[in-house]
């Protein structure tokens, strides 16, 4: 039983981390009708944004010029790594994508992926191949809950990203910038007769996506301190399998699936030797759309793509 | 108030519509009559600013250079507002959500407020579903809604495409009341297209006969009624 509890805070962690990448994938699939296959990438840039600053307050605290307990540090760099990263996201809708929504899907699909390389290739050239650590800003400090062993910064994940998932939601059921986007997920079309910009919905859609990955990337360089410029590709991989698996555009949908997919993923490996884990965790996944080719929830939309 | 000079509008290099020319004035009802496919359609998106147009073309709205809106502009700033041929409502939003993103860009919330009032004191069946999603609404409360759309988002001009369509006769009395008693009340000025050419001549005040992307006759709606190439082509003889 305590191996089994164990298991279940560790697939909550590995969990938060494919949720928090999904909403921005299943956000801009339902919104904009697109796959933004370079959201993974953004994920990777949003931890070294965190990584840089990190630093930059690391260094203003060492030179005597402010001195900030460990959580505030961590606190102030998702936050503004949030920003920070959201423009990002802007700037990839803006320069990426939108010259491109009349062009084919496919057009588009490939435009994410040369993102995705660009980002990549482009840390590369800044940063050298080297891989880099993130700082360490909290203690860790163990709990022994009873036999299950639960870190401070376990729960801080954990509990960070729930909250940031419903501020999320609550942020689309209840502003007007949330039901545009949720008009727009359903008609897109239309929307400009409603007097609504459609360029500054798009935007915001990848803002908030990318600011999630952001807080996902944070996070992840907490829990396990070490980044490369390639990290981004497996997990955007998985968290568009989330996305996906959520049913298109639903919220509700792309979190309880980015955490069945920690859950799939812990237990397998719990079970079975490590290097089948990716093995059996898809091929259940597999069989799941099989039976729900539609994914969990997703929202209705109307079919009409022109008015 | 509205003026359109020259209208051409192209699908892949096909032309659809071959320069035409037209205005509607001041609270005046205009209508378009023509055949399916004529360009009705079209001619609404070009003044939506929802299609590209011909180089030569110019469209003014008070003195205002309507080319230079993007769409989201021409309903929040000049008012210019379009109901959509099939609604279109956002099915997965409920009745007042559907009313409230049309305010959007309008910032006075009192406003919003006495707009919302009047939307349902024309339409009171929308009060009573107002937190129905849209997607459950008979056609014809469909209808009253996207009408209330556009009231909320803005009423200089209503551009109105078919409304008429998929609606029982009684139904299709009410929402043309309805409208007349916006044109009245508000001085909303409506340009309707519509194929029931009957239906649309008598309510309106002046009338354009499209066909095939051309304007063949233009005129008051009660002369265009007697016309006898209208009667023939339109009325059923
Ligand atoms: N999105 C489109 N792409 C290509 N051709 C179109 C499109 N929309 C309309 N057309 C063509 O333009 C012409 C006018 O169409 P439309 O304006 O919808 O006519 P109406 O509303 O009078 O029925 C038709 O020949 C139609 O086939
Ligand atoms: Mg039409």
């Amino acid at each position: 039983m305590t191996f089994f509890l164990q298991n279940l805070v560790n697939a909550l962690q590995w969990g938060s981390f494919y949720a928090l990448i999904a909403l921005g994938y299943s956000m801009v699939y339902g919104v904009l009708m697109l796959f933004n296959f370079a959201h993974g990438d953004i994920f990777m840039v949003g931890a070294y944004i965190g990584f840089g600053v990190a630093t930059g307050i690391a260094a203003l605290a060492s030179l005597g010029m402010i001195a900030l307990p460990g959580w505030i540090t961590l606190v102030l760099t998702i936050i503004i790594s949030m920003i920070l990263t959201s423009f990002v996201g802007i700037l990839v809708e803006r320069i990426g994508y939108r010259p491109l929504r009349e062009a084919p899907r496919a057009s588009a699909a490939i435009t994410g992926l040369m993102i995705g390389i660009i980002l990549e290739t482009g840390n590369l050239a800044l940063l050298g191949a080297r891989r880099i650590s993130f700082p360490p800003m909290i203690e860790s400090v163990t709990y022994n809950l009873g036999g299950v062993f639960v870190t401070n910064k376990k729960i801080m994940i954990v509990a960070v990203s729930i909250s940031l998932m419903i501020a999320l939601s609550q942020f689309i059921k209840k502003t007007k910038w949330g039901m545009a986007m949720r008009a727009m997920a359903y008609d897109y079309a239309v929307i400009p007769l409603m007097g609504v910009p459609l360029n500054t919905i798009a935007a915001l859609t990848f803002a908030l996506g990318s600011a999630l990955a952001a807080a996902a990337g944070i996070l992840f360089g907490v829990a396990y301190p070490v980044l490369d410029p390639y990290m981004g590709i497996v997990f955007g991989w998985k968290a568009f399998v989330a996305a996906i698996l959520g049913g298109r555009g639903s919220i509700l949908g792309a979190t309880l699936a980015g955490f069945l997919l920690g859950f799939i993923e812990i237990f397998v490996a719990m079970i079975f030797p490590s290097t089948l884990r990716d093995l059996i965790a898809y091929s259940i996944i597999l069989m799941i759309l099989v039976f729900r080719p539609h994914g969990f929830f997703g929202e209705p939309y109307s079919a009409k793509l022109r008015l | 108030m509205l003026n359109v000079k020259n209208l051409t509008v192209s699908y892949d290099r096909i032309k659809a519509l071959h320069g035409i020319d037209f205005q509607i004035n001041e609270g005046e009802i205009v209508c378009i009559i023509g055949a399916n496919g004529a360009g009705k359609s079209t001619t609404l998106r070009a003044i939506s600013r929802l299609v590209p147009v011909g180089k030569d073309t110019t469209m003014t709205y008070d003195g205002k250079n309507l080319l230079a809106y993007p769409p989201d502009k021409v309903v929040s700033e000049l008012g210019i507002t379009h109901v959509p041929e099939g609604r279109r409502l956002f099915g997965n939003l409920t009745v007042l959500e559907n009313l409230q993103l049309a305010t959007f860009s309008v910032k006075d919330k009192q406003k919003i407020e006495q707009d919302l009032q009047k939307v349902f004191s024309i339409f009171s069946r929308l009060e009573e579903r107002k937190h129905q999603k849209a997607g459950t609404l008979s056609g014809g409360e469909q209808q009253m809604l996207a009408i209330g759309r556009a009231f909320m988002s803005g009423r200089k001009i209503m551009l109105l495409d078919e409304p008429s369509m998929g609606l029982a006769p009684l139904l299709m009395i009410d929402v043309f009341e309805a409208l007349r008693e916006i044109n009245q009340q508000e001085g909303t000025a409506i340009l309707l297209v519509e194929q029931n050419a009957r239906l649309a001549l008598q309510f309106s005040q002046r009338g354009y006969v499209l066909e095939s992307g051309n304007l063949v006759l233009e005129g008051n709606s009660d002369e265009l009624l007697k016309n006898p190439e209208v009667r023939k082509a339109y009325l059923g003889g």
